[in-house]
């Protein structure tokens, strides 16, 4: 896959985060936290695994 | 003296010797603004991590964001979207910078502005707008030390704390002088450390003994409802808005604070810096734990009186031992020196470099400009030790705050830039002029509210104002580059070329 495919991957996360409406809300909860909360400490973790695939995906590319 | 006094004190001493230490650390001489203000360009992975962590998350966050929890709920976890979406901005955007500035020898974003567009005008208000964003953040630092020192029992008066402030700041800018960002490099180690170990220990132990976190989340969202302004700890729909632009206006301000840049360029290739956004959310979910702290310290029903910045510390001392507790707030002390000097060298190379003198000016001479940043440095630091020390902590978080939306001003002319010619010099020097007034008056007419209730059209829309402000730079900038185009007038030279990017 291109280059250009992976950059965009890096939208993923702001479209999951900026938009309040989807996840401000108590259930289902888990381990005692509610939707607000794993949802968005899930996102920290996720948008971190989506970089490090670019990174990866792009290393040989940027040639350094 | 308690036990924890003697830790506590022992730990700040310890950084204290690293700091002027580190001015033996690398083989190169301390003799040019490169070794000095960043390191030598030479820090890797994993020193790069642990500075980047400790000047992005400063102790003031980690005094304030639980504090805000504490006082309003939800609303405080904005601080979570935000570090998510920085990771992926610094990763595209910050790469690119650090190739160009390590090719072309940029120390600034101010550098890169004058080189781009040929601009003096813009150089200027890049660098000012730095500096003057950045002076109340290092007061904020002082701020968040006072909070802990108050409430550690170090200092038990208000003149003793005044006196460990003087002193640990005397310290701090004397180490930055001799060692340059080598010792906020070193003491980050120590400052992150302990950061961390403190956050696992208090996860351990407090939300155990306040019967698990099902049982505080009820008890914050009790405690808050019944707050004068009810709170909750599920965003209420009014705040949706508000909560993603500042959340998105505080990303986008994040990475061209003259501190953060400063950290960007000491590594040692955009390989470090792309490495580390994968690498440096770790820093986000210790964050998020302790905004967490914040509804803690509501279950357990502390009482903060009239200043919230003291819920960490205060939580701290209710339930550590007392020798551990003197661990806590030793880290909080170190986090916030550490930052402090990141964001003085910061503002001193923009100083030296852009506002005494223009880039360009500076390459012709590249080694005079190197003590007058080591001096000018000291001089940030006796300032923001004076916005703390003299007057209301109140004023300092309003600059600071009005700070912010003034930094994300200059993002038009330094980021947009590293990817198009196509604005018009001066069409981003009137955009920065119309942000940094609107920013302002929008200020000034909330009563330095975070918020602006913007009316349209009937219906009242909160959003942040420094998002707000920064739409009307946006406009105000492309309208005035069509027209000043179709003008034909002088666009500047641009002296970097596209291979410089690559």
């Amino acid at each position: 896959m291109s280059k250009r495919f992976y950059y965009w991957l890096l939208v993923v996360p702001f479209v999951a985060t900026l938009v309040p409406p989807f996840y401000a809300r108590r259930e289902p909860s888990l381990f005692g936290f509610p939707f607000f909360y794993w949802y968005q400490i899930l996102w920290i973790v996720l948008a971190a695994i989506i970089v490090w695939v670019i990174y990866l995906a792009t290393r040989e590319a940027t040639n350094e | 003296m308690s036990s924890g006094t003697i830790i506590f004190i022992a730990l700040v001493l310890a950084v204290t010797v690293l700091g002027f230490l580190a001015a033996r650390w690398g083989s190169a001489k301390l003799n040019s603004l490169d070794e000095w203000a960043l390191g030598g360009r030479r820090f890797g992975t994993i020193v790069s991590w642990f500075l980047l962590g400790g000047d992005l998350y400063t102790a003031y966050t980690f005094i304030a964001v639980p504090a805000l929890a504490f006082g309003a709920g939800a609303l405080a976890f904005f601080a979570v979207p935000y570090t998510t979406i920085a990771y992926p901005l610094i990763f595209l955007i910050m790469s690119r910078f650090w190739t160009i500035a390590k090719r072309r020898g940029y120390v600034t974003t101010a550098d890169f502005v004058h080189d781009r567009f040929g601009s003096r005008a813009l150089e200027l208000a890049v660098a000012i707008t730095g500096v003057v964003a950045v002076m109340p953040y290092i007061a904020l630092q002082l701020v968040g030390m006072q909070a802990v020192l108050e409430k550690a029992g170090i200092a038990s008066t208000n003149a003793s704390a005044l006196l460990f402030l003087v002193i640990a700041f005397v310290l701090l800018a004397a180490y930055t002088f001799t060692s340059g960002l080598r010792a906020p490099a070193m003491i980050a180690f120590v400052k992150d450390t302990l950061i961390y170990v403190t956050v696992i220990v208090a996860l351990a132990i407090i939300p155990a003994k306040l019967g698990g976190w099902a049982h505080i989340f009820d008890a914050a969202q009790a405690a808050l409802a019944a707050k004068p302004k009810p709170g909750s700890i599920i965003l209420g729909p009014n705040l949706y808005f508000a909560y993603s632009t500042l959340a998105f206006g505080s990303a986008l301000a994040l990475f061209i604070y003259p501190h953060s840049v400063t950290s960007v360029l000491s590594a040692k290739s955009a390989q470090v810096i792309r490495r580390n956004c994968a690498l440096l959310p770790l820093y986000s979910l210790l964050l998020t734990f302790i905004a967490l702290l914040g509804y803690c310290a509501l279950a357990a029903h502390i009482n903060v009186g009239k200043d919230a910045n003291t819920v960490i510390p205060q939580l701290f001392a209710q339930f550590f031992p007392n020798w551990f507790a003197g661990v806590g707030f030793a880290a909080i002390v170190i986090g916030a020196l550490v930052p402090a000097a990141i964001m003085a060298i910061g503002a001193a190379n923009l100083f030296a470099s852009n506002i005494l003198q223009s880039f360009r000016a500076r390459q012709a001479r590249p080694s005079s400009e190197f003590n007058t940043a080591r001096f000018i440095a000291l001089l940030v630091l006796a300032g923001g030790f004076s916005i703390a020390v003299f007057v209301r902590p109140q004023f300092a978080i309003n600059f600071q705050l009005l700070g912010g939306a003034w930094i994300l001003q200059i993002f038009p002319a330094v980021v947009l830039g590293l990817y198009t010619r196509w604005f018009h010099p001066g069409a981003l020097f009137a955009g920065w002029l119309a942000g940094m007034g609107a920013a302002t008056w929008m200020a000034l007419d909330s009563h330095f509210a975070t918020f602006y209730p913007l009316h349209v059209g009937g219906t009242v829309l909160a959003g942040a104002n420094m998002f707000y402000a920064f739409i009307v730079n946006i406009i105000v900038t492309a309208v005035l580059t069509l027209v000043l185009g179709a003008l034909k007038t002088n666009a500047g030279t641009d002296f970097t070329t596209a291979a410089d990017y690559a």
